[in-house]
């Protein structure tokens, strides 16, 4: 597997043969699972699309916990260079101790906003939802994931969420920026402030803040969660952009995914102020890994979006 | 001592002020306490009935809840249903007298019919008039069916699971506290014998309602404690019923899996949030939030049966719009709960008769169709007197 990934690596960095722009160089994390096959196929098409792209592939394992950071150094010395990735999926264990190394690597840089657009794919059969076409923009670093946790007495577990201006602030500033950017006509800022007052209604606070910035041609609205998996679930073309805190992201959008027709279609971007990793976000699929079956739309996708980031619209579209 | 304050007063006011003291102090062994004690039921502040009528505690609620609830009242008038209505009407903001009378009259007659009470959105403020229920009255398990039914429109056919929420901790627990200045925290509390209350009443649930499977929904890779504790307790009482099927889904994927594929589901066994949302998302299969019922479960054998979707419908609250079928199952399952189930029976075929004729105007404008809540109503309350 080693090799073959080296192969690839090679055969992309050779397949560079436009002249007009120097290659970008970008970190590669090819992932575990169905991760290292669906980087292959991306880098394989993205060289014949003329992608210029310098790949950099890292690989991510958790390091052990004397090593002082769970992340291997060689993750911070590439992307604190490239500032732009791409990422297969990374295996969470469930009760291992250690911090999912997705999140791991999304609070190590930063990248404080994921974005998930849940676009319905011409051909392919979602029934019975046609024509979605949603933006989920996800506070990615605090909320209910800041993994403050602790067993108050035995029997008795207490789980921390974190609610700050500044995250909140940041969060909306930069779903208003992406609305405008993108073209989209409402914002909805999804909450349960009735049950969780002043948390959800910190965060409600600095978008009503930030949305008073930004001109009137931008709609924005304040709906419960309760409302907003209701509105997905019987008519999605009620919403259009979502600007959530970090859990009800997290569901609403796989919810979306779930619209348009799976974890295998939908493409994620991270972005924070320097730096933006995409990154394929279904699961490993273990037991079809090695066997020629993973679908990459969802990378190559995600991959799409990276180039139009940088600019690449010709090639990404 | 406790009696001294009220000594001097009758049997009565000594009584009621027990249950009234455990009641706004949310003690739950308490409440258990005052009305198992005084054998309450025999002592209730009314003069008790010999007549095989049931005393029901009913609390319109906000919004569209009025006009659903006056729905039910024509339907049960209709259909002679044996029930006395105990109406209260608990404002948000007003004093707690009005609660402690509403939370008394439930704890005495054990069963409730209520509408949605709205909660305000706002960093201060009172506690929920729901949590504050709950909390008393130890209300643990919310049970919502999501089923299929002929008649009305949905996008999918043939849904049918159950929805069993633990609705007393988790993210609602109410503890929040600001940090510094820009900085709140909130706290989710999960314990060791709530998640065990709730999930041996999903479990024995699924073994009384011949389900085979039962799947605890949670977020344990990235709340490892807190969801943790709670999949501990459903894995021990899943050794304990073989027979049922048990698998653990996380809530992301839960969600998912609802729109790609509802029909793998039997019993979602769920902590507090997870279960709003589930909620939900299987409502909106089904045909959305006018059309499921539910019911909540207390300790004691107290249950509330409200809509499913606990939506107060304030856009279309006043405007005869609004679906009375949720509030009508819901009093359904409530005559099943009291055993009057010829009446039940009755209700609930004549609502299936009714929208059994196919036309729009045994509809509400939220399923497709034209019918006004009380022309739906007077539909149902005609076939009804026909059937009797």
């Amino acid at each position: 597997m080693q090799g073959a990934m080296w192969q690839a690596v090679r055969a992309a960095r050779a397949g560079r043969s436009y002249g007009t722009r120097a290659a970008i160089p970008a970190t590669l994390i090819m992932g575990d699972g169905i991760g290292p096959e669906i980087s292959e196929a991306v880098m394989k098409i993205f060289s014949h699309a003329g992608a210029n792209i310098d790949w950099e592939p890292v690989e991510v394992t958790a390091q052990p916990p004397d090593e002082g950071r769970l992340l291997p150094p060689a993750i911070y010395e590439s992307f604190n260079r490239t500032k732009i990735g791409l990422k297969g999926p990374l295996g969470t264990p469930i009760g291992k101790g250690h911090m999912s190394l997705n999140l791991a690597i999304r609070k190590e840089f930063d990248l404080y906003a994921n974005v998930r657009p849940a676009i319905s794919l011409p051909g392919v059969e979602t029934i019975p939802y046609r024509g979605v076409d949603v933006v989920v923009i996800r506070e990615n670093t605090e909320g209910e994931y800041s993994g403050i946790e602790h067993q108050v007495v035995p029997g008795v577990a207490q789980s921390i969420k974190l609610i700050t201006r500044k995250a909140s602030l940041r969060i909306a500033k930069f779903a208003f920026d992406f609305a405008l950017q993108n073209d989209r006509k409402t914002v909805t800022a999804v909450h349960k402030a009735n049950v969780m007052k002043k948390s959800d209604g910190l965060f409600l606070e600095c978008c009503d803040e930030v949305s008073a910035c930004y001109p009137k041609g931008i709609n924005f609205r304040k709906e419960t969660i309760d409302n907003v998996c209701l509105w997905l679930t019987q008519s999605p073309e009620k919403l259009d952009l979502m600007v959530l805190p970090n859990l009800y992201g997290d569901i609403v959008s796989d919810l979306c995914s779930g619209l348009v027709g799976g974890l295998g279609l939908t493409p994620s971007g991270n972005f924070g102020d320097e730096a933006a990793m995409f990154e394929a976000v279904h699961g490993t699929a273990p037991d079809i890994a090695g066997q020629d079956k993973a679908n990459p739309t969802a990378l190559l996708l995600s991959g799409v979006m990276m180039l139009r980031h940088l600019g690449m619209t010709r090639e990404g579209n | 001592g406790k009696r001294t304050r009220l000594e001097g007063k009758g049997e009565r006011e000594r009584m009621n002020g027990g249950l009234l003291r455990a009641v706004r102090l949310g003690s739950r062994t308490g409440v258990a306490r005052a009305t198992s004690q005084w054998g309450y039921r025999g002592l209730s502040v009314s003069a008790p009935r010999c007549d095989d009528v049931h005393r029901v505690t009913l609390m319109p609620g906000d919004g569209i809840g009025p006009e659903i609830v006056s729905s039910v009242m024509g339907v049960f008038q209709a259909a002679k249903v044996p029930v006395e209505w105990s109406i209260h009407r608990p404002a948000d903001g007003e004093s707690t007298f009005k609660m402690d009378d509403a939370l008394m009259s439930i704890a005495r007659n054990q069963v409730c019919l209520k509408g949605p009470l709205h909660t305000k959105i706002g960093k201060t403020g009172d506690l929920s008039r729901n949590h504050v229920i709950r909390r008393s009255l130890n209300m643990f398990a919310n049970v919502v069916p999501i089923k299929s039914r002929k008649g009305i429109p949905s996008r999918y056919d043939n849904v049918d699971f159950v929805i069993i929420r633990e609705n007393t901790e988790g993210e609602y627990s109410g503890y929040e506290q600001h940090v510094t200045p820009g900085v709140v925290q909130s706290f989710k509390t999960i314990t060791e014998w709530a998640s065990l209350r709730i999930a041996n009443y999903a479990f024995e649930y699924a073994v009384r309602n011949n389900r085979k499977k039962v799947t605890a929904i949670h977020k344990a890779n990235i709340q490892k404690i807190s969801d943790g504790e709670f999949l501990k307790a459903c894995r021990a009482v899943a050794e304990k019923f073989p027979q049922i099927e048990y698998n653990e889904m996380i809530v992301d994927n839960m969600c998912m899996q609802l729109i790609m594929n509802p029909h793998q589901f039997e019993i979602l066994l769920t902590p507090n949030l997870y279960g709003s949302i589930s909620t939900n998302c299987g409502i909106s299969l089904v045909g959305g939030p006018g059309v499921v019922p539910s019911a909540t479960f207390g300790t004691r054998g107290d249950a509330i049966f409200e809509p499913g979707g606990r939506h107060v419908g304030y856009d279309i609250a006043g405007r005869d719009l609004a679906n009375p079928l949720g509030m009508l199952f819901a009093s359904v399952e409530m005559l099943r709960h009291l055993k009057l189930d010829q009446k039940a029976n009755l209700i609930e075929n004549s609502i299936d008769a009714v929208l059994s004729t196919g036309s729009k105007k045994s509809l509400t404008c939220d399923l497709g169709g034209n019918a006004k809540t009380s022309d739906f109503t007077e539909a149902l309350i005609r076939r009804i007197s026909e059937s009797l």
